[in-house]
């Protein structure tokens, strides 16, 4: 369950706006931030809040690619696979990936520091091949490059708001 | 380049410009003009004349959309700034709205004037994180300044903006698909008539491109006329912000006068053609649009002159994605095809069924197990495909269309073959060879 103080802060949120469903993908993507990602328990407590039928929240939460019904690691890998990073060369930025990592597209590592998955053209076709990790854009990736962004992030201390 | 760039400021992308560099440019002066010299109407005409279209793919007339809204049509009305872009290699709306995001709300506020709107959404996907934290800033700066929300510059209009982050998917960048977005539903771009008429709850609606936007403060401040001149041709009026990428050596986002020749932007903008790259084709809006081929060096890129080529041409959103004589055209169609097959809402069934059909032919076919037979078919299906509900599919089918109107041979070569003539090229094209430390951004 969220905390409760977390509760009414999106029930404050819901209620400011005119059309309560209007704020249904806020409201996932806080319970999925809380969550790790937004599993059955969120789905009726974001149908709750929202005055909406859990039904309804799945057929959203099933539609959006950067909402995850299934749980994720900490750092989420898009690789963008469309058509000017498919150019230059997408296939063999994932499959260098998923060796870096021991997984194929769609697994998450052992350790739960990362998942990888496909996505549609993120808007940075003038650096392709470019992947994002948590939403933020890296572009021109190298071997060299994607060995120092994973190696940073395998060291990090997570961030506060990361600490659940 | 010595020329003048209107809204596309040539600095970092982290730098976008401050309120009061914006005002120094120019900025928030048609909004002046707007609320204290004209009608609604009359900034609704100034727009009409300008010729000012559609800059997110579809070319309708910026003033014609807007003067769809009946007099007497119900309140509160909406105005949309669309900033989903997700068209594959359509990348212009960040840079902009990287670098001046105030044009945008600028724009926005005049065209609430125009059409009486009381409240603004601005709709944006999950990767512009960073463009989205930008604009929010600037709307700050807009509210504290007065020149967004109540009473805005002291007039008895006001209008408000609201940002919506979308959680993805393609067909959001559909008009109507991101009003079911906006309101919480399903986002099947399923709805009757016109968004005027009954848009976001019911009610009259606008959605226009965020670089659509852009302009609309310019062409307030300076006239109908001065953006009408500033195109290449009479055909072509204003400017135009075009993506190129691919095998170009400076690949980028341009501000260049509408109707620049497709070879110039590639030759004089984004650098020339990379080393041991030649010319084979082109996109001119994304993946929804067909390919360009040598002999279209010099066609004008502008909305008419694009549709002049052919039924299935168009110039889309004027992101150029430029191909090599050495890239595979079958395997690139079908990276699209995949696109698309996988972006359908699946809401229709033409849609839904054919893409991923169409989609299993063409891997068939860049796999050596291609059949003579599968040509006709796939010319069928691409007309089929205008039957769906939405221009998505449609725009789907235009890459094969290109693809077996003007590179047969290719497809034949295939088939016979039994291969791919390129190989399994794409895997040997990375790591690319030019990158270098500096290009390490974003």
């Amino acid at each position: 369950m969220i905390p409760k103080a977390m509760k009414d802060q999106l029930g404050k949120h819901i209620a400011a706006s005119e059309h309560p469903r209007e704020q249904a993908v806020d409201v996932m993507y806080a319970l999925q931030a809380h969550y790790g990602y937004l599993s059955d328990e969120a789905v009726f407590e974001a149908a709750e809040l929202l005055g909406m039928t859990p039904l309804e929240i799945e057929e959203l939460a099933t539609f959006y690619d950067f909402i995850y019904r299934k749980p994720v690691g900490r750092y989420v890998i898009h690789v963008c696979d469309s058509t000017t990073c498919w150019m230059f060369g997408h296939e063999s930025v994932v499959d260098y990936l998923a060796g870096r990592l021991g997984v194929m597209a769609g697994e998450t590592t052992a350790d739960g520091l990362f998942t990888l998955l496909p996505v549609c053209c993120v808007g940075y076709c003038d650096h392709a091949p470019v992947m994002l990790i948590n939403g933020k854009p890296y572009g021109d990736l190298t071997p060299e490059s994607i060995d120092e962004i994973l190696e940073a992030l395998r060291t990090r201390q997570p961030d506060v708001e990361e600490v659940k | 380049m010595g020329r003048e760039r209107f809204i596309l400021i040539d600095r970092a992308e982290d730098q976008p410009l401050t309120p009061d560099e914006y005002r120094r440019t120019g900025g928030y002066q048609g909004l002046e003009k707007a609320l204290r010299q004209y009608s609604p109407g009359e900034v609704t005409k100034m727009v009409l004349d300008s010729g000012l279209r559609g800059h997110g793919g579809a070319g309708f007339p910026t003033g014609r959309k807007w003067s769809f809204l009946k007099d007497g049509a119900p309140y509160p009305r909406y105005i949309v700034a669309n900033t989903d872009e997700m068209e594959p290699g359509t990348f212009k709306d960040r840079v902009l709205l990287s670098v001046n995001p105030h044009t945008v709300i600028e724009g926005m506020v005049i065209a609430a004037y125009a059409n009486s709107a009381e409240k603004g959404y601005f709709f944006v996907r999950p990767s512009y994180e960073q463009i989205t934290l930008t604009f929010e800033k600037a709307l700050e700066e807009a509210r504290s300044a007065g020149l967004v929300g109540q009473n805005v510059l002291g007039t008895d209009f006001s209008f408000d903006i609201t940002v919506h982050r979308s959680a993805g998917r393609y067909i959001c960048g559909e008009a109507k698909g991101l009003i079911h977005a906006l309101e919480g539903k399903r986002p099947h771009p399923n709805i009757e008539g016109h968004l005027t008429d009954g848009g976001l709850w019911g009610q009259p609606t606008i959605v226009n491109n965020a670089e659509t936007l852009a302009y609309v403060p310019h062409i307030l401040r300076n006239g109908a006329e001065w953006f009408r001149n500033l195109g290449r041709h009479e055909k072509a009026p204003g400017v135009k912000i075009y993506s190129v990428s691919g095998r170009v050596n400076h690949p980028g986002a341009f501000e260049l006068p509408f109707g620049t020749p497709l070879g110039e932007i590639i030759d004089e903008h984004a650098g020339g053609m990379q080393a041991g790259c030649e010319f084979k084709a082109s996109l001119t809006g994304g993946a929804s649009t067909r390919y360009l081929t040598r002999k279209h060096l010099g066609v004008s890129m502008d909305f008419d002159s694009v549709e002049e080529l052919g039924p299935t041409f168009h110039l889309g959103t004027g992101a150029i994605v430029v191909f090599d004589h050495k890239t595979c055209l079958v395997a690139a169609t079908l990276n699209m095809m995949h696109f698309f097959a996988r972006e359908s809402c699946g809401w229709c069934t033409p849609c839904r069924e054919g893409l991923p059909y169409m989609e299993d032919l063409l891997r068939r076919i860049e796999n050596g197990e291609g059949r003579e037979e599968f040509i006709p078919v796939l010319r069928e299906m691409c007309g089929h495909m205008s039957k769906a509900y939405c221009a998505f599919a449609a725009g789907a089918a235009a890459s094969v269309i290109g693809l077996l109107e003007d590179f047969i041979d290719e497809v034949h070569e295939h088939i016979s073959l039994k291969k791919c003539p390129f190989e399994h090229r794409v895997r040997d094209n990375w790591p690319l060879k030019t990158s270098s430390a500096e290009n390490q951004k974003p």
